[in-house]
């Protein structure tokens, strides 16, 4: 297929893994940020082709997963209250909440409808008035603008029943705080697509404060070994530098469209993090202009007290300090029928790309 | 009791996943416990006297009723017809059970009856008793079949449904591409606007595998790769027998536009629902002339040998992947696409 097996080709992968191994002496660990990444390393099984002093840790680029549980438990309460629709991608509706899940609910009678687009909860509030709809906006800067487009229209539209319950982040103070965190990091394979609406100079202050090498990665196999190499090399010589293996899609300065729109929408807040607690101005807020359209706002629930997972590392997982089979629970207790935290839920979590692409014994 | 008051059914305890593997070992097998249930073949091997018969039986929600290459009643002959193929047997006689929602159709309810017979005539099977049942607007979706099936189970010493001497070195071959059933349905349903070419696979089978059994030696196992997909059959298979099965990604068919979809959605083909393919284990030396064998039926004429039984990594399926990685193939777990058959 045009455009996907030029990415995959066994000749040129082969190539590229000799050119990492020939130029690769130190010890380093590299993260990848986003979810995607984690998902095509273990789905092509990259890991296993590296040189071994080549580590490679997951990030806290997967929406569902960094979605903290107090917000899977307002939704939740949303659901429950007379006339609202709830409209979600689909891999939130699975994540546990304190006692209860999106699904559970759904199981029981609440109206909570998969979309595939922001656009798609829209219309479902032009098709349905007599419902309010609200849509679960989760994801960094590669959903919000989505959702900023959506909250916009409404407006425009004098939609009166639609509502964003934003969970909406940011990526850099998150980086920022892992750049100075317990797990030494040096390089970050930095998420594409991400970066295609900040561009790339969002890494610039990790390079210039930390010393972490930087390389914009696409999803293909190959963009990833490309990208590894690029750092590498960039390692190897004691460098650091924001390079750009993604040039098909992303540009230093990004996409000046979405990014008004996110400011016009969104304003900054401190947010919830799923394992690192509240990180300052991290998270997006609906700004007063449009508050019309904000559930948080609109609706007045009580959430129940957020229930705490004993055993699951999720936070440690997402941090880069451990690894999914370092978890007692991981495969016992934990897996993908019966998922603990929202690392297991995700197909881009984490502990559900190693126990679903797994490891093999020989 | 095994479930409590707040226990609820999820779409995904109808997968054909893990969820329906723990529903049917901890509900079904629990109460319904015997020994030829606990076969767990696609048909239960009976023996009624001097007589050894096939019997099995499917129900079909698929939405839409109408999508390229076939229909519900289609379907409902093709899938019933197909389990008693893979488990040896000669398919004979099916019943029909309707559940039809207040309002529907006649005139679709005759398309789908016409599609019935004309594909039960295709596949040389009866459909010789039936039942009726209508339930008031909204008390179910249009329409819902039903069909049992017994064969006569003249294949029953190559032990295929129960691949009691699958081995180190047997080869795994499949009749063609894979996930075309399930993408057609999913761009017939219209929900994301796309637009493809494809067709399902529905097909009726026996055929095919009457001449595989008929003229081959070696053959010590067949499923019809349905909902799940082929990796969900492989799954089982690797579990049941404690086997290691290895796949190389490059060998097994898919179409462009079923990878299209694929990719665009993050769906994984091998987990996509056919309707017309089977997988066939056989030993290494009769391998080639199965293959040849294959390819002179119409429905076969894409067959691939596309992975191997091995003696490492017991009980778990793995494939060689496109760049030269090597992967975990698992169970599916969750809903890929509800109401696909």
């Amino acid at each position: 297929m045009r455009f996907i097996d030029e990415y995959r080709d066994p000749e040129l992968t082969a190539q590229m893994i000799n050119l990492i191994k020939q130029s690769s002496v130190k010890s380093i660990n590299l993260m990848e940020v986003c979810g995607g990444h984690t998902m095509v390393i273990h789905k092509f099984g990259i890991i296993d082709l590296l040189p071994k002093n080549i580590r490679l840790v997951s990030g806290p680029g997967c929406p569902v997963c960094v979605t903290d549980k107090r917000y899977i438990d307002q939704s939740i309460a949303y659901s429950r209250l007379p006339n609202v629709m709830i409209t979600t991608y689909g891999d939130l509706i699975r994540v546990p909440g304190s006692t209860s899940s999106l699904e559970k609910e759904k199981a029981k009678g609440a109206d909570i409808r998969i979309v595939y687009s922001s656009t798609d909860a829209l219309d479902l509030a032009k098709t349905n008035p007599q419902k309010n709809v609200i849509f679960l906006g989760i994801g960094f800067e590669t959903t919000s603008p989505s959702s900023a487009y959506i909250v916009r229209q409404a407006y425009q539209n004098k939609i009166q029943n639609f509502f964003l319950y934003s969970a909406h982040k940011v990526m850099p103070p998150a980086l920022k705080l892992l750049a100075e965190g317990e797990v030494k990091i040096n390089g970050l394979i930095c998420p594409g697509h991400v970066s295609t609406i900040t561009g790339s100079e969002i890494y610039e202050p990790l390079v210039a404060d930390n010393a972490i090498a930087c390389v914009v990665c696409g999803f293909e196999p190959l963009d990833i070994l490309q990208s590894i190499f690029m750092l590498v090399r960039q390692i190897e010589k004691d460098e650091a530098k924001v390079e750009i293996q993604y040039t098909r899609a992303v540009k230093p300065e990004g996409n000046a469209i979405a990014q008004n729109l996110l400011h016009e929408v969104f304003e900054e807040r401190d947010d919830w993090w799923r394992g690192f607690g509240v990180i300052p101005r991290s998270g997006q807020k609906i700004r007063q202009k449009y508050g019309r359209f904000d559930a948080e706002e609109y609706f007045d629930v009580e959430v129940e007290e957020t229930k705490i997972d004993y055993g699951c590392i999720c936070g440690e997982i997402l941090k880069g300090l451990k690894i999914p089979n370092e978890c007692s629970l991981f495969r016992k207790n934990c897996h993908p029928a019966n998922p603990i935290g929202a690392c297991m839920v995700s197909s881009e979590g984490a502990c559900h790309a190693f126990y679903k692409y797994g490891k093999l014994n020989q | 009791m095994i479930y409590s008051e707040n226990d609820r059914v999820f779409l995904g305890h109808g997968s054909g996943g893990i969820l329906t593997g723990e529903l049917i070992s901890n509900l079904f097998f629990y109460y319904f416990k015997n020994d030829i249930l606990e076969e767990m073949t696609d048909a239960a091997r009976l023996k009624i006297k001097s007589h050894f018969l096939s019997f099995t039986t499917d129900s079909f929600v698929v939405d839409p009723l109408f999508f390229p290459g076939g229909d519900i009643g289609k379907l409902a002959v093709c899938g019933t017809v197909n389990d008693l193929a893979v488990s040896g047997a000669k398919p004979l006689y099916l019943s029909c059970g309707f559940i039809i929602e207040e309002g529907f159709s006649l005139y679709k309810l005759e398309k789908i009856v016409q599609s019935m017979s004309e594909e039960a005539e295709r596949a040389q099977v009866q459909i010789v008793t039936g039942d009726t049942k209508v339930v008031a607007k909204g008390q179910c979706d249009k329409l819902f079949i039903n069909t049992s099936g017994i064969g006569s189970l003249i294949y029953r010493n190559k032990g295929i449904g129960k691949a009691e001497n699958i081995c180190n070195g047997d080869k795994i071959i499949i009749n063609g591409s894979i996930g075309d059933h399930g993408i057609s349905i999913l761009s017939a349903r219209n929900e994301l606007n796309i637009k493809t070419n494809l067709m399902s696979d529905c097909a009726s089978l026996n055929g095919l595998i009457e001449n595989v059994l008929e003229k081959s030696e070696g053959i010590k196992f067949m499923r019809d790769a349905t909902r799940g997909g082929l990796a969900t059959v492989l799954c089982e298979l690797a579990e049941q027998k404690n086997i290691g099965i290895e796949l190389n990604e490059t060998d097994i068919p898919v179409k462009e536009e079923v990878r299209g979809v694929c990719e665009l959605l993050g769906f994984d083909p091998l987990y996509i629902a056919n309707e017309g393919k089977v997988v066939i284990i056989v030993k290494n030396e009769n391998a080639k002339e199965v293959l040849e064998i294959m390819k002179k039926h119409p429905l076969g004429k894409e067959s691939r040998i596309i992975g191997e039984l091995k003696d490492i990594n017991p009980g778990l399926v793995w494939l060689n992947t496109q760049i030269g990685g090597k992967r975990l193939v698992d169970k599916l777990s969750g809903e890929q696409l509800p109401r696909i058959c």
